[in-house]
């Protein structure tokens, strides 16, 4: 038959190599935090590594949405921080208003989102600009409108940023649900196969009925949401809400779980199980850096470097597939019979 | 054989006719008065050279365009489409030549796209599989399963994963545009059983296609277009090759590729000949070997043993994924040799970027020219002096005079030449951009010039330009090798054919060897 049809040697998805990894990290870390006589796996080590995982979690499954339609939104971690805000200042310490908080949090979110979808969809301003510049707009109304901390979390709300179920906080779970439901949006609903269609390529999205608009909106909708639940939970563990939160740099750090996660940054292709292994290996990282008492400075640059090697090791793969054929060994003996089935 | 060769059949009423249909462009008039019907179960070719119309008809048809003049009637109502969805929706499908599929999607998913099929707001995965298994069953497609994901499909069954897409609308016309210019020869039978399927099941088929042999295979009428008019619709028996070329050019079919020089010998004898005839009759005999290959081989190709001499053409032939672009890629540095010998002008020489390639005088102009051989929304003259500022900056201003020369002697019109700063290359026809890619090697001097299929996707009088350019070439002493998936181009042109067959040199054919033994080697028959 024609070449692509014949016998294939079994290859890696991008999934398995973001778990190998998150496992091969695992690995290196534990030896070497054990040679410096600790445990990486004592429970406080690990329960601060979910915790981790939790925030910037939230963040990034909402970014993998969007980047899966090829757009990108800077704008999160000021979402983040507003929604912190939000949510504090209307649940003021009443047990009561926590829902209004919730509520209220989560519609700015879902607002910004609106706006960031319909100024790229309808406007046709590139993602990038577009969500940098909804961002500035909220740092600026953070900025003059808030001075430092504010607003009150009733202690019953402050369980979702402290409760665990042993060493598993709850927060964690909850954002695990939510990936959960992205996995699901993506895979059993045709929202979702839309979302791969407009990533992997506008006109052909178009051409085949897709509302690709709508499906653009929804995806930076559900992103926002997902950074606003990611301000709820800084709200719950501070206790009140907080401007500062924007310079965590969850942006730009959900940026590269997505990409670590194998998600292409073209769109059109990834998942949200590879972006919650990705976040996996950022929080492992960042546990090991703290426990091994690592320079923060330097921490930074290992971070980058790690990103940057592991983003270059997907770009080798995902060459096209046709190119990487080999036929004929270093020594030129045939390797197999060619693609003649 | 058909239902219509019954003569107790009826004469069935036509799905789809257009009717005077004209389209201007900025006030140039694009097509005019065109009529045109489509029966079910019959095939309509559409010819032309590229510039007639054809294009722009289909697009009329697709709803891609609306005609500024005439109508559109599908089952005797008049329509409109607003967008090529709606027209689709109304079972008019279009595949066009750039594919419109997700590669990283399934088969099943590209399919049924925009219209998946839900069980209780879910999308049902068992039934979107097993409609698509059914769609493909009913079409005999035996070799694609629904969750394949398309990218790892070869280039023919994509585009079959495209009119199966057009199928599942329940697509009563179909047009495709040269649906075969990007197959080999034998997946090309692939498509054939695909159109005859279909025209059994009473699809009327509209076929653009260069490729003359395909017209006649397949074709129950063919209608052809000349600069925008209509020029003849005739059933094919009615319709002789030499009378088709000679509406669609004006041009006899017998002159269709140029005389080789009269006094050249066949392949083998010249090897003998050439070292004492060379230094005199240089370009009419072949001369000394300009590039040599000796057992190169990368992880694509293995034990490549090749020669090319001044003024001689050598034509690697096999099926798609044989190795012909591979070795092309490999003297150019693209993805180079790892083993064995390269010699240029008997100078042993190692190529690993095409920079270097370019330093030895070597050219290849690329298969896929829209993405490989031209910057597209540049002028022309940019993309012609290209090689030269990157590589060769010192001689390029001088050199670069040449263009317009360069551009001229490959029948490039003269509006054209002249505006040459100014015009964007995304604006020409496909034959054009082909001469403003080959300009840009030619303003080189190049010694040895890889012409990876120079005329795929071309209209007739530029593929004539092309094949006078590789006779003038020749005669000037420059060493052609010709990669190319239309034998009879192969047989015409090349003094010598090396035939591959994965990744090696399954055999070495003298010019003028036909069709039926290149094909028995490079499929292995022989």
């Amino acid at each position: 038959m024609t070449a692509g049809t014949g016998a294939r040697r079994y290859h890696l998805g991008s999934t398995e190599i973001v778990y190998l990894a998150l496992v091969g990290i695992l690995v290196v870390a534990g030896v070497l935090v054990a040679v410096r006589g600790g445990n990486l796996f004592a429970q406080g080590n690990v329960s601060y590594m979910l915790t981790q995982t939790s925030l910037l979690g939230f963040v990034a499954v909402g970014q993998t949405l969007v980047v899966l339609c090829r757009s990108l939104d800077l704008s999160v971690g000021y979402v983040v921080a507003l929604c912190s805000l939000i949510g504090a200042t209307t649940m003021a310490g009443d047990p009561s208003r926590v829902w209004l908080g919730v509520v209220a949090a989560l519609a700015v979110a879902a607002g910004v989102g609106l706006v960031n979808g319909l100024i790229i969809s309808a406007l046709r301003v590139n993602a990038f600009i577009a969500t940098l510049g909804m961002g500035l707009i909220v740092k600026g109304f953070l900025d003059t409108r808030f001075k430092g901390p504010e607003g009150e979390v009733p202690f019953a709300f402050q369980t979702f940023g402290y409760t665990r179920i042993g060493p598993v906080p709850v927060s964690t779970i909850v954002m695990l649900l939510v990936a959960a439901a992205a996995f699901v949006l993506l895979t059993r609903t045709r929202a979702g196969y839309h979302m791969f269609a407009v990533g992997g390529n506008l006109d052909v999205a178009r051409l085949s009925g897709v509302r690709t608009g709508r499906t653009l909106v929804l995806a930076h909708v559900l992103c926002s949401l997902c950074a606003g639940v990611a301000g709820l939970l800084i709200a719950a563990r501070f206790g009140t809400g907080n401007a500062l939160v924007y310079s965590y740099g969850l942006d730009l750090d959900s940026i590269a779980a997505v990409v670590l996660g194998g998600t292409l940054l073209f769109g059109g292709r990834g998942s949200v199980i590879g972006t919650v292994g990705g976040v996996a290996i950022l929080a492992v990282l960042d546990t090991a850096f703290n426990v091994l008492d690592v320079n923060p400075f330097f921490k930074d640059v290992l971070r980058g470097v790690i990103i940057i090697a592991a983003v270059a090791l997907y770009a080798r793969r995902q060459i096209d597939p046709a190119s990487r054929r080999v036929r004929f060994g270093a020594k030129g003996s045939a390797s197999r019979g060619g693609d003649v089935a | 054989m058909r239902a219509d060769d019954d003569a107790h059949t009826p004469v069935p009423d036509p799905v789809l006719r257009l009717r005077g249909v004209g389209k201007e462009f900025f006030g140039t008039s694009v097509l005019r008065e065109i009529d045109l019907t489509l029966f079910p179960g019959q095939v309509h070719a559409l010819v032309g050279e590229n510039g007639a119309g054809k294009s722009t008809l289909m697009k009329v048809v697709a709803g891609v365009h609306r005609p500024d003049t005439g109508t559109i009637e599908l089952d005797g109502a008049p329509v409109s489409f607003a967008t090529p969805l709606d027209a689709q929706r109304a079972g008019v499908a279009t595949v066009f030549q750039e594919f419109n599929l997700l590669p990283d999607r399934s088969v099943a998913e590209n399919v049924y796209l925009g219209r998946e099929p839900l069980r209780r707001g879910m999308v049902d995965r068992r039934r979107l599989h097993a409609d698509t298994s059914r769609l493909l069953d009913d079409l005999g497609l035996t070799s694609i399963t629904p969750w394949t994901r398309v990218g790892s499909l070869s280039v023919a069954q994509q585009q079959v994963v495209e009119i199966v897409k057009a199928v599942s609308y329940d697509a009563r016309i179909i047009s495709m545009d040269e649906p075969t210019a990007a197959l080999a020869e034998q997946e090309v039978a692939l498509l054939y059983e695909l159109v005859g399927r279909l025209r059994d099941r009473g699809v009327a088929i509209l076929y653009v296609s260069h490729r003359l042999q395909e017209i006649y295979d397949l074709a129950d009428t063919i209608t052809v277009l000349k600069d925008g008019n209509h020029m003849l619709t005739a059933p094919a028996a009615e319709v002789s090759p030499d009378r088709l070329v000679r509406t669609m050019v004006g041009r006899d079919f017998a002159g269709f590729f140029p005389d080789k020089p009269a006094d050249t010998v066949s392949g083998e004898l010249s090897g003998e000949l050439s070292g004492e005839l060379s230094g005199e009759v240089a370009g009419e005999v072949p001369g000394e070997v300009r590039l040599a290959l000796e057992g190169a081989g990368n992880s694509m190709v293995d034990g490549i043993d090749l020669e090319v001499r001044a003024g001689e053409i050598v034509a690697l032939a096999g099926l798609q994924g044989s190795g012909r672009t591979e070795i092309a890629h490999g003297v150019f540095g693209i993805a180079p040799f790892t083993r064995g010998r390269m010699t240029v002008d008997g100078q042993p020489v190692r190529v690993r970027t095409p920079r270097q390639g370019v330093r030895h005088r070597l050219a290849l102009v690329t298969e896929d020219r829209k993405s490989e051989g031209l910057a597209l929304g540049q002028s022309v003259l940019a993309n012609a002096r290209l090689v030269l500022d990157a590589v060769l900056p010192r001689a390029s201003d001088r050199r670069a005079r040449g263009v317009p020369g360069v551009l001229r002697s490959l029948a490039v019109p003269a509006s054209t030449v002249a505006s040459a700063r100014d015009v964007e290359v995304q604006y020409l026809s496909g034959g054009n951009q082909q001469k403003v890619v080959l300009a840009k090697w030619l303003v080189t001097e190049p010694r040895v010039i890889v012409l990876d299929e120079p005329t795929r996707g071309i209209d007739v009088g530029a593929k004539r330009a092309v094949y006078d350019l590789m006779r003038t070439l020749t005669a000037e002493g420059t060493a052609v090798l010709l990669i190319s998936s239309e034998l009879p181009e192969v047989v015409a042109m090349a003094d010598r054919v090396l035939v591959l067959r994965d990744g090696r040199v399954a055999g070495e054919l003298p010019g003028g060897s036909d069709e039926e033994t290149i094909m028995a080697l490079a499929t292995g028959a022989a």
